[in-house]
């Protein structure tokens, strides 16, 4: 089975080879272009069906079964409904931003594809500060929640995007000291570099305990920044109604409701290949039969499975937990996890420094 | 009806954000309308609006006979219309002196229990709903539905049931009845023991209630609290206990009291009440006494004049049944003491200077039915 990598050099050596080399970069950029839209799309498709599903199992119901085989079609119909539903701007509105708030939501989503590695050597743009861009840009869709409330001149909306605003600024903090901890433990911000340095063992596996505390405040932190339950209180549906998307409706509402499908899907990513060894297949130690069977696994196949665990477990999150209140939400953030990052932040830096770590 | 001018839109003092919660929300579990004035997220003052489903339910009941306004009685509080039913048919047997059989009474309070249990069940999934755990209220509806299969058999509806008429029960049981109830014994005693390790024992939850929406018991009592929102105050006011009626004072069951008077205290009280409801029932369902369902009545039933007065303990509280008769065959004058009334009247006061997050925390601790407020 030819890898992602091998597929990716046969289409780059082949435009190489029949057209010049302008002209060639312009359609790679096409072909990226259309394969982030793709991927932004089938997840939308795969992450809301498998939302639907785990919340039906977790809820004593079927879930939705009648679209297709075991209703593996309702998102496409849910889209089709989204896309010929009109999209109603309220009276008073801020039109532009009312507008172009859910663009930035999903740009800053889209971009943020672009230094992942999704498999061996397979990556957009492997740049130097890979984790720093990141976080940088993640940071960016708050703007786009808040323009949202804003714009919409919607009491609800306004309260859910000045939580959303307290509620991520906030666990960014957290979120970028745990991610901290592995560039510490690396040394590199740059993300084949973290991915390659676990070659020998995951850093969760490596990293004794401050690592594992790093992870668990770092799964914390990020369900917060996505919004998800039990954080979800920029939506708030039974308080808020809808939250900062309350106005929203058709497929501008859809942009808002896909764009944090993939955030999720990102900020797992994220996390397997800050914790979990990216595309790195799981060794252990010295027994080498194990180890070669696990080589024979694609490692794009690696990376999701890794993904879709840690996505389950935030979906687990959503359908178990209640709600926290706002203010209960940030003593958590500044009275709990950031004096802990910081401590487990100092305790990294002195394993790092003498090499405790395997 | 909806007019514009019923949503509030003014502020009256500077920096004040009013908030419309209602009429169509989420968490109101109806058409409540609050108007809330906001400081930030701090609730400085709720005003509920009445009146959007106003069907003068009294009024109606002027101009039916005594068989007929019962059923009325059904659609204000829909989750316990046994309960509203055997409220009404009492007052009509306290005035006609009717002796109801042995029987019936043990059928009135196993149904009234089973009432109880459902309407609790329902709204555990609704309060978890609200403070926004969404699992728990399909977990609730399982069980929920059992006890709607019972009733569907013996009754032949699942909601407005109409099935206590003046004299005893409309019916008899059906034969499958006590078969049923035993399977949802056992069942419901497992499964109670989720519901604790689901919710009551999550620390999200435990933060989100204790401490909130406190009334102490001398308020609780003030504002004309009844049911489980007094009992979590500390006030001694279960009907049953206080003023038994049918076969209740010779059951052996609790009056559930806890002194927290936070949501925490209200939510235990509910969550022990299931339980005790489940004990009444394992004690009668075994020895329903033989005979008639139903007292010999005539068919047309006028109350001497005179003034009758009733109450009953719903799911809610306390509900008071007021019938003044002038002889003829339909009452002259009608009133009902619903409990969510006046539990909805202490919400302003439970509410003010918490969170939004607490208000919605605190409704859902009331457990108000909306019908039956706005009747």
């Amino acid at each position: 089975m030819p890898s992602l990598e091998n597929i990716a050099d046969i289409i780059h050596t082949w435009l190489n080879i029949t057209f010049n080399s302008t002209t060639a970069l312009l359609i790679e950029l096409v072909i990226v272009a259309v394969s982030a839209i793709g991927l932004f799309s089938m997840l939308g498709l795969i992450l809301i069906m498998m939302e639907r599903k785990v919340s039906a199992y977790m809820q004593v119901r079927l879930g939705p079964n009648r679209v297709g085989p075991k209703g593996m079609f309702q998102t496409v119909a849910d889209t089709l409904k989204l896309m010929v539903k009109e999209g109603m701007t309220p009276n008073g509105a801020d039109k532009f931003l009312f507008n172009l708030a859910p663009f930035i939501v999903m740009i800053v989503a889209m971009v943020i594809l672009a230094p992942l590695a999704f498999a061996k050597n397979f990556q957009l743009w492997d740049l130097n500060i890979g984790i720093l861009f990141v976080a940088s840009v993640s940071s960016v869709s708050v703007i786009g929640i808040l323009m949202a409330g804003w714009a919409s001149n919607n009491k609800y909306s306004l309260l859910g995007a000045m939580r959303s605003g307290a509620q991520i600024v906030s666990y960014e903090l957290s979120a970028g000291l745990s991610i901290i901890t592995i560039v510490i433990l690396t040394g590199s911000l740059k993300i084949s570099t973290i991915i390659q340095s676990q070659s020998d063992g995951w850093w969760i596996f490596k990293g004794h305990i401050p690592a594992l505390i790093a992870f668990v405040i770092f799964i914390i932190a990020v369900t917060a920044e996505t919004n998800r339950a039990p954080f979800d209180l920029a939506e708030a549906e039974s308080e808020l109604t809808a939250g900062f998307h309350t106005e929203y409706s058709g497929m501008k509402f859809a942009l808002f409701f896909l764009a944090e499908y993939v955030n999720i899907f990102i900020v797992c990513v994220l996390g397997a290949t800050l914790f979990l060894g990216g595309w790195m297949p799981l060794h252990f130690g010295t027994d080498t039969r194990f180890n070669e069977l696990m080589d024979y696994i694609p490692s794009s196949l690696w990376l999701f499975g890794k993904t879709f665990f840690l996505i389950f477990i935030i979906m687990w999150f959503r359908w178990t937990f209640p709600r926290l209140r706002i203010d209960q939400l940030l003593n958590l953030e500044w009275k709990y996890l950031l004096p802990i990052s910081m401590f487990n932040l100092l305790l990294t830096t002195l394993m790092a420094i003498m090499g405790w770590h395997f | 009806m909806y007019r514009e001018t019923d949503i509030v839109q003014d502020t009256s003092i500077e920096g004040d954000l009013i908030i419309n919660v209602g009429p169509q929300h989420p968490s109101t579990h109806g058409v409540l309308h609050l108007v809330i004035t906001l400081n930030g997220e701090t609730i400085k003052k709720i005003e509920p609006h009445l009146g959007y489903i106003h069907r003068s339910i009294e009024k109606m009941c002027e101009s039916l006979s005594y068989r007929q306004f019962i059923y009325v009685t059904s659609k204000m509080d829909y989750l316990s219309s046994h309960i509203n039913n055997h409220g009404c048919a009492l007052c009509i047997e306290n005035g006609l002196q009717i002796e109801v059989p042995p029987r019936a009474q043990a059928i009135r309070v196993l149904m009234d229990e089973l009432t109880r249990m459902a309407s609790h069940q329902l709204w555990w999934g609704a309060n978890a709903m609200d403070i926004g755990a969404l699992t728990p209220f399909f977990h609730a509806f399982r069980e929920r539905e059992m006890i709607n299969d019972i009733f569907e058999e013996t009754c032949g509806t699942r909601l407005t049931m109409n099935y206590m008429v003046p004299g005893g029960v409309m019916a008899d049981l059906h034969p499958n009845f006590q078969k049923r109830v035993k399977e949802f014994i056992p069942h419901f005693k497992s499964k109670i023991v989720e519901y604790d390790e689901l919710l009551t024992d999550n620390i999200i939850f435990q933060n989100r209630t204790k401490g909130i929406g406190i009334i102490s018991k001398e308020d609780a009592i003030s504002y004309g609290c009844t049911g489980p929102v007094a009992r979590g105050s500390g006030v001694y006011c279960d009907v049953r206990k206080l003023n038994p009626y049918e076969i209740y004072s010779q059951l052996k069951f609790d009056e559930i009291i806890e002194t927290g008077g936070d949501c925490f205290a209200r939510y235990m009280v509910r969550m022990r009440e299931m339980k005790q409801s489940l004990s009444i029932i394992e004690q009668l369902i075994d020895v329903i006494p033989e005979g008639d369902f139903q007292a010999k009545t005539k068919a047309v039933l006028k109350l001497p004049k005179g003034e009758f007065y009733s109450q009953i303990e719903t799911a809610r509280g306390e509900f008071g049944v007021y019938i003044v008769s002038e002889g003829g065959t339909t009452p002259y004058r009608i009133k009902f003491r619903s409990p969510g009334f006046s539990n909805l009247s202490a919400l302003d006061f439970m509410a003010r200077g918490s969170k939004i997050g607490d208000l919605i925390a605190i409704m859902g601790s009331l457990d108000l039915v909306i019908p039956d407020i706005d009747r």
